[in-house]
């Protein structure tokens, strides 16, 4: 019969529920916790300058990036002390939202 | 004669302007497999039966060298006409002019059939086909959007307002149809968004075609704007047409009734659900074996599946169905099933139409994406639909009603007039797996053999439990009734609720949570 094709199994409450799953659900995003050591672009824009160097000790608040975004220059800032292990950007790249600008050691 | 040189002075200005953008244009327009607005119209309305406004309408733009141009009717048809008998307002944007694209003169005929529909109380129906504002007129276009906008949002509830996207809408333009009670999309040639492909890729460098990013499907599917999807703009037309039959015209009346028919006896509800509350069934053939003919008009067909929503005829009345279906995702309430049904119960509400719940759900859909994605906030809009409805709400439960869930689809605590149950109905805190491992936990961890004192016990929940009779003995569920019996129940529950009557407090406007 059509209609039951393409079963799945999903799981409600410890219950097994024979079912279609739906695109939506299937290609959901798997929840990643944020990690303070990477700095992520938060828009997508260009990267209009990188104020600081690798292995440069940099404290709370600093400013890291300016990111030309939405039409505006954004100043990304730190979250936390440390040290910053690699820039994975340079001065003129376009980056998406989400992408890993730097890491901290 | 003098009077006869006239008349031919006026056909032969109608013929001029009738031929829109002219020729070339039009051309154009049929190679993309689009019909010209205004066969758009004859073709959706009753033969004969349109009348058109304001046909002599042109702009009176002076920069950039727009004076020296002539738009016919400035790239909008507006009049009304009737389908099957109902008078409706409609305006149709004419893409072979200008690109249908929006100025003053133009907003000023769609703002002037809006408020005739208005004032006359009839339907509204939008068919867009445009680039958007006219870039030459400057922020008189931008003017002419808010004020279509704003008499969209003020007519909302009190006539329906149908958008039929037949070409680009596209930026501004399409919140005109996000505030309408329905949209239409045909495959291939409907395209909406907010940013088009060519910015997204400057801005993003995100490549997508306009198909992929705000086509028929997309909207149809993913999205949730469109409410109805057709192959062909034919059967689009008929989609609206039928649309048209199961709605009052406005919201002091009712939909028209019709001679009703016995459903089809191929639908036997005693067989289409299972006993095991974890086996899938297509729950629209439940609808189909109460519905008269079998006949259900589907809404949001593609899009959370989980959920169904659309239109039928009780003992010939226009009846909204909402229910969760087994077949898709257990028939779970996730964010995008309540937005689904709680929209579609404030329209049935808005319109007098009674509303039908057919309940079977396990419960809410778990998971991060879900929680971070507002599901409370969402689910919250079912809770909110059904309490503040006061149409006539019959309430079935086939098989599993837990927890959450239970509440939520309009149970008698949200003030459903009539609560039916089949015998095979679990109305329960939640399902008796779970409710046993908490009750029973320390009998189960103490016991030499856990697993079989969890089966035992689960056994014990469910006989004790799992069944209508606990919420019937409180009054919760009205009767507990066979499959066979069902239509005659429903029916009972429409007919008796025919001059319903409920107060409302006086309040300027509630906070739905949206």
């Amino acid at each position: 019969m059509k209609k039951t094709e393409n079963l799945g199994i999903l799981n409600i409450n410890t219950i097994l529920y024979k079912t279609r799953l739906s695109p939506k659900f299937i290609n959901r995003n798997v929840y990643k916790p944020t990690d303070p050591k990477m700095i992520m672009s938060y828009l997508p824009g260009t990267i209009l300058d990188i104020l600081v160097k690798e292995e440069q000790h940099v404290r709370k608040g600093e400013h890291l990036v300016i990111l030309d975004a939405m039409k505006m220059q954004n100043i990304m800032k730190c979250d936390i002390d440390g040290i910053i292990m690699k820039i994975h950007v340079k001065k003129g790249d376009k980056v998406s939202k989400g992408t890993v600008l730097m890491e901290f050691k | 004669m003098v009077v006869n040189k006239k008349i031919r002075e006026l056909q032969e200005k109608r013929k001029q302007i009738l031929l829109g953008g002219g020729e070339q244009a039009i051309e154009k327009q049929k190679a993309m497999g689009k019909r010209t607005a205004r066969e758009r119209i004859m073709a959706l309305l009753d033969k004969d039966s349109f009348i058109e406004y304001d046909l002599f309408v042109e702009h009176d733009a002076r920069d950039f060298d727009m004076d020296k141009k002539s738009l016919p009717s400035d790239g909008v048809i507006i009049g009304s006409g009737t389908i099957y008998g109902a008078p409706v307002g409609i305006y149709a944007q004419d893409f072979t002019v200008a690109g249908g694209s929006l100025g003053q003169m133009h907003s000023r005929k769609i703002t002037k059939i809006m408020d005739h529909a208005l004032k006359m109380r009839m339907p509204l129906i939008g068919i867009n086909d445009s680039g958007g504002a006219r870039i030459q007129e400057g922020v008189n276009s931008l003017a002419g959007y808010g004020e279509i906008f704003f008499r969209n949002t003020i007519s909302s509830g009190i006539i329906p307002q149908i958008s039929v996207i037949l070409g680009p809408c596209a930026g501004g333009a399409v919140y005109s149809p996000a505030l309408t009670d329905f949209v239409f999309v045909v495959d291939k040639i409907s395209k909406m968004f907010i940013t088009g492909p060519e910015v997204i890729k400057t801005v993003l460098g995100e490549e997508i075609s306009m198909e992929d990013l705000g086509g028929a499907r997309v909207h149809s599917e993913i999205t949730g704007n469109a409410h109805f999807f057709a192959a062909s703009e034919d059967e689009c037309f008929e989609q609206i047409k039928r649309l048209v039959t199961f709605i009052p015209w406005n919201n002091s009346r009712k939909a028209k009734s019709f001679e009703p028919g016995e459903p089809d006896r191929k639908y036997d509800p005693e067989k289409i659900v299972p006993d095991d509350p974890t086996l899938p069934y297509d729950v629209r053939d439940v609808i189909r074996s109460v519905a008269d003919n079998s006949d259900f008009f589907e809404i949001m067909e593609l899009y959370a599946k989980n959920i169904v929503i659309g239109f039928g005829r009780m003992g010939g009345r226009t009846t909204g169905f909402v229910a969760n279906q087994p077949l898709e995702m257990a028939g779970v309430l996730d964010v995008d099933s309540s937005d689904k049904a709680a929209r579609f119960i404030r329209y049935c509400d808005a319109f007098n139409i009674p509303i039908i719940t057919l309940v079977d759900l396990p419960g809410y859909l778990p998971g991060v994406d879900q929680e971070h994605a507002g599901v409370i906030r969402h689910g919250a809009k079912v809770l909110y639909a059904y309490s503040e409805a006061t149409v006539p709400k019959i309430t079935l439960i086939l098989r599993k009603a837990y927890g959450g869930g239970y509440i939520a689809m309009s149970s008698r605590h949200l003030r459903a007039d009539f609560v039916f149950a089949w015998p095979g109905a679990e109305i329960a805190v939640m399902g008796p797996e779970g409710a046993a491992n908490i009750i029973f936990r320390k009998e189960i961890m103490s016991s030499d053999d856990p697993e079989e004192t969890r089966k035992e016990k689960i056994g014990e929940y469910k006989a004790k439990f799992a069944n209508p009779y606990v919420a019937a003995a409180r009054g919760y569920v009205d009767a507990v009734i066979e499959p066979r019996e069902t239509r005659r129940f429903l029916l009972h529950g429409i007919l008796a609720s025919e001059n319903k009557v409920v107060k409302v407090l006086d309040k300027k406007h509630g906070l739905p949570p949206f």
